[in-house]
């Protein structure tokens, strides 16, 4: 408990936090209302197959990126100044402090998500009203996607961590985590049909980013089990950086 | 109270310590010197269980320093100065090491006027000057109102009158019956400041006596000129000699 007060503070004492999740927010809502409008002057064929919800929370396709960034800096930072050794020699218990990381990092994420989940869908869905393709919360799914988005976000800062913690350097983690959350589906590409489905579909973006949509296609995992899979690469990218920090000289 | 039993460190297949065994006693300040790369910043990271010892053990009151529930309270370290974020506050970085160990606010307050930092309190650490830093440090060091002190050339960077204060500093705490553990390069300054030395060089240990003897067996003067005697075998990187220049 004192270790996650702790990370709080530190948390929200510095600009960079705030510059990062306010790009988060800028993202999540811009492109939201962006992708609506492109899809507004190229109305789909098929409207009963058109996914309203989907499309008004695209941002966080985008806006992945600055919180799996942020994840990455909240631990690279400390190693880039030194700063960890502070934390250590306060806290020698290294996983703890990770954990609490990981509790800060996730909680402030959805805390900031959230709401701009829900202006992203309330703005993407009046942009929409133009082809009366919009839909209200009361659509079925629609508030299982909107908080899903928000914890999505949440679990990639948190994969962000786990990837800082294991490779210490601020390059190299922006670096890994973008792999993480494109690699797999650049792959694709190179491979044959069959394989290339099977790793899309069990590629850690596009398996969490299933609940974020309402109608679920046969390329992806469904909401459910696909964010669970999200939350297992989230564990074991963290149990990798907690076992990083434990067995090795801070 | 820091004891070193046969404490070893290996980077790759180089000994930065080598079977180093001393003790650090309470109500005195103790130098620790050697030559750059003797390894003192080791030392003091293996002391913190920063680092992992390859061999040997290090206790401070008699237990690891792991095993302490809330170390700031118990040991106060200053490693490097600028080792803070430098968009953060001296305020904001104290208060989140008070809170991680359960230290009031108040501490964070007290340390701050006690390091002559109040002014700055809550500007960005990061647009300090390294004299600055140094005085952030040692609040960080005071924190918990340890029993032990461990810092690491706090000296570095502070005018004269932050030397001074820090000499004052060390003494009194030392004369509160604390553990002071410092290591610095300035031999004229130790000389006045510690009563004790512990010299290391190239890993090893060269000596752990008191000032006054130490001057006196090498015969000696000056605390520096026994220094240079003690590690001249045990100095790694050495300044190009200049002509005319004595030893
Ligand atoms: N993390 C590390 N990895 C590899 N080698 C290291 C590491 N830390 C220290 N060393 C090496 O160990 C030796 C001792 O270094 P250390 O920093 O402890 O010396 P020092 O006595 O503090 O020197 P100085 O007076 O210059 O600060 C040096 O040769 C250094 O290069
Ligand atoms: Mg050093």
């Amino acid at each position: 408990m004192s270790v996650l007060r702790a990370e709080l503070i530190k948390f929200r004492s510095v600009y960079s936090t705030a510059w990062s999740l306010l790009s988060a927010v800028t993202l999540i809502v811009g492109f939201g209302i962006l992708y609506a409008m492109v899809r507004v002057s190229r109305p789909p064929a098929d409207p009963a197959g058109f996914d309203a919800v989907g499309v008004s929370l695209a941002g966080v396709q985008v806006a992945q990126f600055a919180v799996g960034v942020l994840g990455v800096l909240v631990i690279t930072n400390e190693y880039a100044h030194g700063l960890i050794r502070t934390t250590f020699a306060a806290v020698p218990q290294r996983v703890p402090v990770l954990a609490g990381k990981a509790a800060a990092l996730a909680g402030v994420v959805f805390a900031v998500s959230l709401p701009a989940v829900v202006g992203a869908f309330i703005a993407g869905q009046s942009v929409l009203a133009a082809e009366h393709l919009d839909v209200s919360f009361s659509e079925p799914g629609a508030a299982r996607a909107i908080v899903g988005a928000a914890l999505y976000l949440a679990v990639v800062a948190v994969i962000g961590l786990g990837v800082g913690a294991t490779l210490r350097h601020t390059a190299g983690g922006v670096t890994a985590v973008f792999g993480v959350l494109v690699g797999p589906q650049l792959l694709t590409g190179f491979l044959p049909t069959g394989l290339a489905e099977d790793v899309y579909r069990w590629s850690p973006a596009p398996a969490g980013l299933a609940i974020t949509t309402v109608h679920h296609d046969s390329t992806s995992l469904a909401a459910g089990p696909g964010f669970a899979v999200l939350l297992l690469y989230a564990a074991g990218l963290l149990a990798l950086g907690a076992w990083r920090l434990h067995h090795s000289d801070a | 109270m820091i004891e070193a039993t046969n404490l070893t460190k290996r980077y790759g297949d180089r000994y930065a310590v080598e079977d180093l065994t001393f003790t650090v006693r309470p109500g005195m300040v103790t130098g620790f010197l050697g030559p750059n790369g003797a390894g003192k910043s080791t030392t003091m990271r293996l002391i913190l269980g920063l680092d992992r010892p390859t061999r040997g053990s290090v206790t401070v009151n008699g237990r690891a320093y792991a095993a302490h529930r809330t170390p700031l309270r118990e040991v106060g370290a200053l490693l490097e100065a600028r080792a803070v974020h430098p968009g953060r506050s001296p305020y904001h970085h104290l208060l989140a090491l008070a809170r991680s160990n359960g230290l009031p606010r108040s501490r964070v307050l007290d340390v701050i006027d006690a390091v002559g930092l109040t002014e700055l309190a809550r500007r960005r650490a990061g647009r300090f000057s390294l004299g600055m830093q140094q005085r952030l440090g040692i609040a960080t060091a005071l924190l918990g109102d340890p029993h032990t002190l461990i810092l690491d050339e706090p000296l570095n960077g502070l005018d004269t009158e932050g030397i001074r204060w820090v000499r004052g500093l060390l003494r009194d705490l030392a004369g509160q019956g604390r553990t002071v553990f410092v290591s610095s390069h300035l031999m004229t300054e130790m000389a006045l400041t510690a009563e004790h030395v512990v010299v290391i060089g190239k890993g090893r240990l060269v000596a752990d006596t008191g000032l006054a003897s130490l001057i006196a067996e090498s015969g000696h003067s000056s605390l520096e000129d026994a220094f240079v005697d003690l590690t001249g075998a045990a100095t790694e990187f050495r300044s190009p000699a200049r002509d005319g220049a004595d030893r």
